[in-house]
């Protein structure tokens, strides 16, 4: 038991770790994509350290010091959940029967921990960014979902651990071939679950500068960049379990979230942003009617 | 309207850094800058180029930072009236330590070509703990950058205490300000 808690909380560092390094690629590849030189791509380590050993001499009240707890704890509850490589012992996290609808909630908690912490913070962005957010998660959670519960029929199980040994035996046994047009759905709602740009209305820098963290500062945001690293890292891995067949060892598990990655950001770069209704109302309707073609084929079939 | 309910207005405790972890601070700190630029003078336009793609301030690791709340430096762009420094006073107590300021321009250091005007001030530093000065009416970005390799290089060897100054003679730089301004309709201090 010892050495399970240890080693959860290696592999939680790691996600850290790994998360921080893909962000600080991201910024890079921007850089480069704009024709500059950018940071290091060790730049977010740099940038949470920093924060991490600022002072901070804010209070807004209790929520407002919880929400970036909340966030971490969203982030990392997620990270611990999926399972990174199915069957290893300290590797397949604490997946457990039934995880995949607990995942699913675990992934909104981060969310509303902040959009509770933000309000409290009294700065007239902060709602405005809540209000967006919130609004943006309720057109992705659909696609989202559909795409799931369409998994969950095809391979009658609600685990992420089931689907990915449904998923074995070959390259086109993955989901993102036998069910492409889930994937795709999906894969459309994982840009507005990264707040990658047509999406962007969350943080929207022209408008309302960083969204709901504007008061928050020092090592409130460090935790919360962290926490944002490692969610985005869980977030991966769990596309990688679901419609890339998972991972059987450490490397094919960075190869395949590194690829994940690689698809919010280059979207992200040649995008301008849409405003919060046509958001909502793109996810509502292209991506979910995209999903439901599988879920309808998948009725037809059997 | 119970004012203290919505501003901080305790002076901030004794501010130290020292330790195991001070070399590393410092070292984070110089390049990880993030900027709120403070723009209502001229110099305000070529902040722009300074962070965008032809000059390229992210290499050097700053970024602009979206409120003062997660800044470390502010620029003061050119010259500051009265009623801008006020806002330059508050937005300044709002950052949180350590942080930084830089001047650019002829204006904040002598008056520039507003030295005789009715409602200009002439030195920035009566008011503000100034760590870098960029002369030039306006600097260039390339002067801009050169300023800002010389804040890294200040806060690397652990020379750039302004804020600390500000804190210690606290009421040195309340003098001088309330002096100027004559409408002082804020806390007493904004941390």
């Amino acid at each position: 038991m010892v050495a399970r808690i240890f080693y959860a909380f290696l592999i939680l560092l790691g996600g850290i770790a790994y998360g921080l390094l893909l962000g600080g690629i991201s910024r890079k590849i921007t850089a480069r994509l704009q024709n500059r030189r950018g940071p290091t791509i060790f730049q977010n380590f740099i940038d949470v350290w920093k924060l991490f050993r600022k002072k901070t001499a804010i209070s807004h009240g209790v929520m407002f010091y919880l929400a970036p707890m909340f966030r971490l704890v969203g982030g990392a509850g997620t990270f611990l959940l999926v399972p990174i490589v199915v069957g290893h012992p300290y590797l397949s996290n604490f997946s457990f029967g039934g995880d995949l609808i607990v995942i699913m909630y675990f992934m909104v908690l981060g969310c509303l921990g902040m959009a509770l912490g933000a309000a409290e913070s009294g700065h007239p962005h902060s709602p405005i960014a809540v209000t967006r957010g919130l609004s943006l998660m309720a057109g992705y959670e659909l696609p989202f979902v559909v795409s799931v519960v369409v998994l969950m029929i095809a391979d009658k199980t609600t685990t992420v651990e089931g689907i990915v040994r449904a998923q074995q035996g070959g390259i086109l046994h993955w989901h993102i071939f036998t069910h492409p047009f889930a994937a795709a759905a999906a894969f459309i709602s994982l840009l507005g679950m990264m707040m990658s740009y047509p999406f962007q209305v969350v943080m929207a820098p022209q408008e309302i500068p960083i969204g709901p963290p504007t008061e928050y500062s020092s090592s409130f945001l460090s935790y919360m960049f962290s926490g944002r690293s490692v969610f985005a890292v869980a977030k991966y891995v769990l596309f990688m379990d679901l419609f890339l067949g998972g991972a059987t060892n450490l490397g094919w598990a960075f190869l395949k979230t590194f690829l994940i990655f690689l698809w919010p950001l280059f979207i992200t770069n040649v995008f301008p942003r849409f405003k919060l209704e046509q958001a909502v109302s793109f996810f509502w309707t292209w991506p979910t009617l995209i999903g439901l073609i599988d879920l309808i084929r998948i009725y037809i079939v059997r | 309207m119970d004012k203290d309910k919505y501003f901080l207005n305790e002076k901030p405790g004794k501010l130290t850094y020292s330790g195991v972890f001070k070399r590393i601070d410092d070292w984070t700190r110089a390049r990880s800058l993030w900027v709120v630029a403070y723009g209502t003078g001229c110099g305000a336009i070529e902040i722009r180029p300074t962070f965008t793609s032809r000059f390229d301030a992210e290499r050097l690791g700053m970024r602009m930072a979206g409120t003062p709340r997660q800044a470390d430096v502010i620029i003061i762009s050119g010259y500051l009236t009265v009623k801008t420094l006020k806002r330059v006073i508050r937005v300044y107590e709002q950052m949180q330590s350590p942080k930084y300021v830089v001047a650019l321009g002829a204006c904040p250091i002598n008056g520039g070509m507003y030295y005789d005007s009715y409602n200009a001030i002439n030195k920035l530093d009566l008011y503000l703990p100034v760590d870098v000065w960029v002369t030039g009416c306006m600097p260039r970005p390339e002067a801009i950058l050169a300023g800002f390799k010389r804040l890294q290089e200040l806060i690397d060897s652990g020379r750039a205490d302004g804020w600390k100054k500000y804190i210690e003679n606290l009421d040195w730089y309340r003098e001088n300000q309330k002096k100027i301004i004559k409408n002082w309709r804020m806390p007493n201090y904004n941390w």
